[in-house]
């Protein structure tokens, strides 16, 4: 993606997710929550792009893992979209914790959703903490890409554990809203879904850049490390000026 | 592969056997953590005794971590790891073998924390199949995932710090599911405890497979 087109997605999601706020704050107060329905705006797109950037992550270390398609591409793809998993994980647990204190009248409840949310981002920490350990960058990639798979196959038994154990959440917000909110609430909260995934790419794309270039300067840096040693081990004789 | 997972095995629980580190060390510790969670608690036996199905799997959980990063620090020395590379064993067969070792001392483990849930907490134990079956997948199952993410960590400088923080997480559905069969098994949940058990055996089976499948390349690595 060149420069230019990076700079417009910037832009667009930018501007993208100050139309979800603008929107989301010019929503009528409801009598049961008040204030606090307007956070339909952001919580499940929030949630929606922790969901797809895990994906992302899962399935760049599948590719990587898989001998045919790897490529060190996909290893900085996975470590750049679990970082943004683990922000966007961090920020649905927030605004869902805000969500929770007026509506159920604490600030945590042990229900099924909740439960699943805060163990994924119990396993990206896990993963990311992997990611930084130094050492060979083929090793460090095959790791942290099992690391992610493994997470991978453990989030439908968490699903399904977490589900049986108890339940609270609301089944799915789009139904709910649409029954009990009404139409603004419903177009609030899917120009949501839109304006986060954009800024999810937006976020995405700018990321794996910065991580090439870590890796370009890492690789770069030996090599001019290299040549000085080399230099001051052989060094070049000025040709004498004979006059 | 069989054959050299019993080879392994068998490795792996005699030198458990001679340097005496599960039975002297591990044990001791799992029955400290029944005796720290009485006093975090309530000398009142009522809580303890409700809890016990949970406290008696976190006991494990944590055992359990001291089981794997030994089972891989007894690798660590002399170059063992490379000696087990160049074994021509085959990688499944070493996984196999390690995961049964660690599983066998978990077993036995549990045996000497349900003494201790019975005597500290005053749990009356029934059910006695669930709550066999249970310790048996759910043991499975952490061996397993223990055994793959210790591998993972084994050549990191980071490996104490880092395995509890791969592990635990993704072991939490074990936790969960464990406790809730044997709070089924001890009577006081009338949920449906063998609906556990095969969630514990789903996750215990995805854990083999990925074992079996990725050992080998993740023994090159480590």
């Amino acid at each position: 993606m060149t420069r230019r087109a990076t700079n417009i997605l910037g832009v667009v999601a930018i501007a993208m997710v100050a139309t979800t706020i603008g929107l989301g704050l010019s929503l009528p107060r409801t009598v049961e929550q008040h204030e606090y329905s307007r956070l339909i705006a952001i919580h499940p797109p929030l949630a929606w792009v922790s969901y797809v950037s895990f994906g992302v992550t899962a399935l760049a270390s599948a590719f990587y893992l898989w001998p045919r398609t790897r490529s060190r591409y996909w290893d900085l793809l996975a470590g750049a979209s679990a970082e943004i998993s683990a922000v966007f994980t961090a920020l649905t647990l927030i605004t869902g914790s805000i969500w929770g204190r007026p509506t159920w009248g604490v600030w945590w409840v042990w229900d099924a959703r909740l439960t699943l949310t805060a163990l994924m981002l119990a396993l990206l920490l896990g993963y990311l903490a992997l990611r930084r350990v130094p050492g060979d960058v083929g090793a460090r990639g095959k790791r942290s890409a099992a690391v992610a798979l493994a997470s991978a196959m453990v989030i439908p038994i968490d699903h399904f554990a977490v589900d049986w154990w108890t339940t609270l959440h609301q089944d799915s917000s789009i139904e709910r809203a649409k029954d009990t909110l009404g139409g603004p609430f419903v177009a609030a909260m899917l120009v949501g879904f839109v304006a986060f995934t954009v800024f999810y790419a937006g976020l995405l794309v700018l990321r794996f850049r910065v991580e090439q270039l870590e890796d370009r300067f890492e690789s770069d840096g030996l090599d001019q490390a290299l040549a000085a040693r080399r230099a001051e081990a052989f060094p070049r004789r000025e040709p004498e000026v004979v006059g | 592969m069989f054959r050299d997972a019993a080879l392994v095995a068998g490795k792996d629980l005699r030198i458990e056997a001679r340097s005496r580190v599960a039975t002297n060390q591990v044990a001791p510790f799992a029955v400290l953590v029944l005796v720290l969670f009485a006093f975090a608690l309530d000398p009142d036996r009522g809580v303890l005794t409700t809890a016990a199905a949970g406290l008696f799997w976190v006991a494990v959980l944590f055992s359990s971590l001291l089981a794997v990063q030994r089972s891989f620090a007894v690798e660590s020395a002399d170059s063992a790891r490379d000696g087990l590379r160049l074994s021509g064993l085959d990688p499944a067969g070493i996984f196999l073998g390690k995961a049964s070792a660690v599983a066998a001392q978990l077993l036995a483990l549990e045996v000497v924390l349900g003494i201790g849930i019975v005597t500290f907490y005053d749990t009356r134990l029934h059910g006695a199949a669930l709550l066999l079956v249970t310790c048996l997948v759910a043991t499975i199952g952490l061996a397993a995932a223990g055994t793959v993410y210790g591998i993972l960590a084994a050549g990191l400088r980071v490996r104490e710090t880092l395995l509890p923080l791969l592990v635990l997480p993704a072991v939490a559905p074990v936790l969960l599911a464990a406790t809730r069969a044997w709070q089924v098994a001890l009577g006081q949940s009338a949920d449906d405890g063998w609906r556990w058990v095969q969630l514990l055996g789903v996750f215990a089976v995805v854990y083999v497979a990925f074992g079996v499948l990725a050992f080998g390349p993740l023994l090159e690595e480590s």
